[in-house]
Order: C-alpha cells, then sequence, then structure tokens
C-alpha cells in the first residue's frame, strides 16, 4: 500500500479515536441517567423512537466504531499474524463494513418509529 | 575476590551459552568481564568495542536479557544474583558470539534520509543558527545518538515489522527536519512516512526507556507523526 494510503489510515485511527472518546462519554453518561429509576425497554425506547438526534449519534459512533476497529485489527493481523498484502486489506475492509452493517441495524431497530 | 558466573553467547543464531568464572573487581563493568574472558580464558571469543568510555557505541549488547552499553554498564548493577549473561543485541542478525550485523540498523538510516543535505556551498557565509531557536532545541535534544543500537535492539515494533526503520534512524531523521540549513525535508518526510515509517510506532516507549544516552526517541518519532500529517491531507504523496 502507498505511504499516503498508510499515512491517511493513521489519521482516521486517531480522529475515530477522538469521536469514540467523546461518544463513549456521552453513552456511558446516558446510562447512568437511564438506570437511576430501574431500567425498561419501554423507557429506552421511548427516548430513542423517532429522535433523529439519537439516530445520528448513534450513527457517527458505529461508524467511528467501525473505522478504528478495522484499521486496529489490520495493523495486530499485520504484527501478531504476519498477515499482510491485498487479502489482509480485503478482510479487513470486509471486517469493518460488517461491523457497521450490524451497528447501523441495531441503530435503526432502536430509532425507527 | 570472588568469582562471577558468567555465561555468554558462542556461535551464531543457533549458538548457545558458555559459561566462564570470572574474578570480581570493584567498579568492573561488564565490557571488563567480556575483555578478561577473551584475553585470559578463551581468545577465539568475538566481541566488538572501540572507546572504553560511551562515546563509539560499539559495544552495546543484551546483558541478562536487556541491551545495554557493556562498557558503561556496572557489574554490580545488574548481576545482582550473581549471575552474568551475555548476550548479542537481539533484532539483528549474529555474526559470531558476541557481535550483531549492524548493517540493516545503518542502512535504515539512509533509508531514513540520515544524510545531512546542505542548501549552501563553501562560498556562502555561515548559516545563524540561535541556541534559543525551538525547531535547534528540538534538533539538539535527539543530536547525541551515538548509534549503539540498542534502542532498535529493544523496540517491539522492529521485532513485529522488519521494514520498520526504527528509532535510531527515526530520531536522527527527526534532528534533521529541525536543522534550517537542510534542503532535503520533503524527500525525507515522504522517506518517514507510512508502515515502515514514524507511523507505524505504538508509543511502547522501549526505545525512550533503554537509551544509554537518556534521549527519547519516542519524542522525536511523535514530531515525525505531526510533520507527516499535512503531507498526508494536502493529497500530495507523502
Amino acid at each position: 500500500m502507498s505511504r499516503r494510503f498508510e499515512v491517511r489510515l493513521w489519521v482516521a485511527q486517531r480522529a475515530t479515536a477522538v469521536v469514540l472518546a467523546a461518544c463513549v462519554v456521552v453513552h456511558l453518561a446516558v446510562i447512568i441517567y437511564a438506570v437511576r429509576g430501574g431500567l425498561t425497554a419501554a423507557e429506552i425506547l421511548g427516548r430513542t423512537r423517532g429522535s433523529v438526534a439519537w439516530g445520528v449519534f448513534y450513527a457517527v459512533f458505529v461508524l467511528a466504531a467501525a473505522t478504528h476497529g478495522a484499521i486496529g485489527l489490520r495493523t495486530v493481523a499485520a504484527e501478531w499474524l504476519g498477515f499482510r498484502g491485498r487479502a489482509a486489506e480485503w478482510t479487513m475492509a470486509a471486517i469493518g463494513l460488517v461491523l457497521l452493517a450490524l451497528g447501523l441495524r441495531a441503530v435503526f431497530a432502536v430509532v425507527a418509529a | 575476590m570472588s568469582a562471577l558466573r558468567v555465561r555468554v553467547w558462542r556461535g551464531g543464531a543457533d549458538g548457545r551459552f558458555q559459561e566462564f568464572d570470572v574474578p570480581r573487581h570493584e567498579s568492573q563493568t561488564v565490557l571488563d568481564v567480556v575483555t578478561h574472558i577473551q584475553r585470559h580464558l578463551d581468545p577465539t571469543l568475538a566481541y566488538r568495542f572501540a572507546c572504553r568510555v560511551g562515546m563509539c557505541g560499539s559495544c552495546a549488547m543484551t546483558v541478562n536479557g536487556t541491551p545495554r552499553w557493556t562498557c558503561r554498564t556496572h557489574v554490580d548493577k545488574v548481576a545482582g544474583s550473581g549471575v552474568l549473561e551475555v548476550a548479542p543485541l537481539t533484532n539483528l542478525p549474529v555474526v559470531r558470539d558476541l557481535v550483531a550485523d549492524m548493517g540493516e540498523f545503518f542502512d535504515k538510516w539512509a533509508k531514513a534520509r540520515g544524510q545531512f543535505k546542505p542548501t549552501r556551498t563553501r562560498g556562502d557565509d555561515f548559516a545563524v543558527v540561535r541556541p534559543d531557536d525551538a525547531a535547534r532545541q528540538e534538533a539538539d535534544a535527539g543530536i547525541e545518538c551515538i548509534g549503539c543500537g540498542v534502542c532498535y535492539s529493544a523496540c517491539d515494533v522492529v521485532k513485529w515489522n522488519r521494514d520498520y526503520l526504527g528509532p535510531a534512524a527515526l530520531n536522527r531523521a527527526w534532528t534533521l527536519v529541525n536543522d534550517a540549513r537542510d534542503a532535503g525535508q520533503a524527500e525525507r518526510l515522504r522517506a518517514v512516512a507510512g508502515d515502515a515509517g514514524c507511523h507505524s510506532c505504538h508509543t511502547h516507549m522501549s526505545c525512550t526507556e533503554h537509551c544509554p544516552k537518556e534521549l527519547s526517541p519516542t519524542r522525536s518519532i511523535a514530531g515525525l507523526k505531526r510533520a507527516t500529517i499535512s503531507l498526508a491531507l494536502s493529497g500530495e504523496e507523502p
């Protein structure tokens, strides 16, 4: 892979880490807030259903996690398993897309009215 | 004087440890021990040294599992258990006994564009570089490297990625990136970016922990990461 591609992946990895840090803080804060009086599916769905804001928030969260995870796994596979090259690139891209699809499906399930 | 049990690596990569008993002396260094073995016990022992005072960087070896400069490492400091184990530097091919092949280590300095490329000729006046200039201070922080290879031997990323340029070569590149007189910057930043370069560093800081000159190649590599980001985002091939 070209140097530019490598550097862009590196930048994407750091940028998504920043996004994830913010998303995780919001996510944890909401969990603590949401469970203060007991936790029910109805209460969660009451907050998320039809909410564009929560839909966008969790879609961004999922996108960042899928990108960050795939790039990280690519590095782990290269360094620990010696799995590099075109096959590794496609494998990691596929893992990223699967994570993205699963995540967005879950977001859709709680946000769709 | 009591004797010190010393295990010394003999042969090439498939060699083995050989044991010697060496008399203990006050303020004895690991290099003193190795030299005693070669002069008095087994003249066929191969090892490398030159200055004996921590300037030349040629005597680095693996001492009780840790890469160190042997001329400035006191036996007292490392052989608390009474056993000293001396082996060649890891992450480099073994030539014989305690001699590692430093070829790839220094080839990577050249690959990282570690050569000074002048902007002026001898006909020009001297460049004025203020000692308190921020860039000069960055360069000064890394300039005392003696090229011993201890950081290269200590680095996990070198072990995992054989193309990785390594802490010393990247540290050298960073000192030149901060040299106002150098003309090779774009080429150098291209050379140190990417999978084999600064972006592979995981900031484990083994290089910084082990550097006998107490430099921080980790800091230099972080500087290179910052310096190369703009090239990546600009659309040019960094």
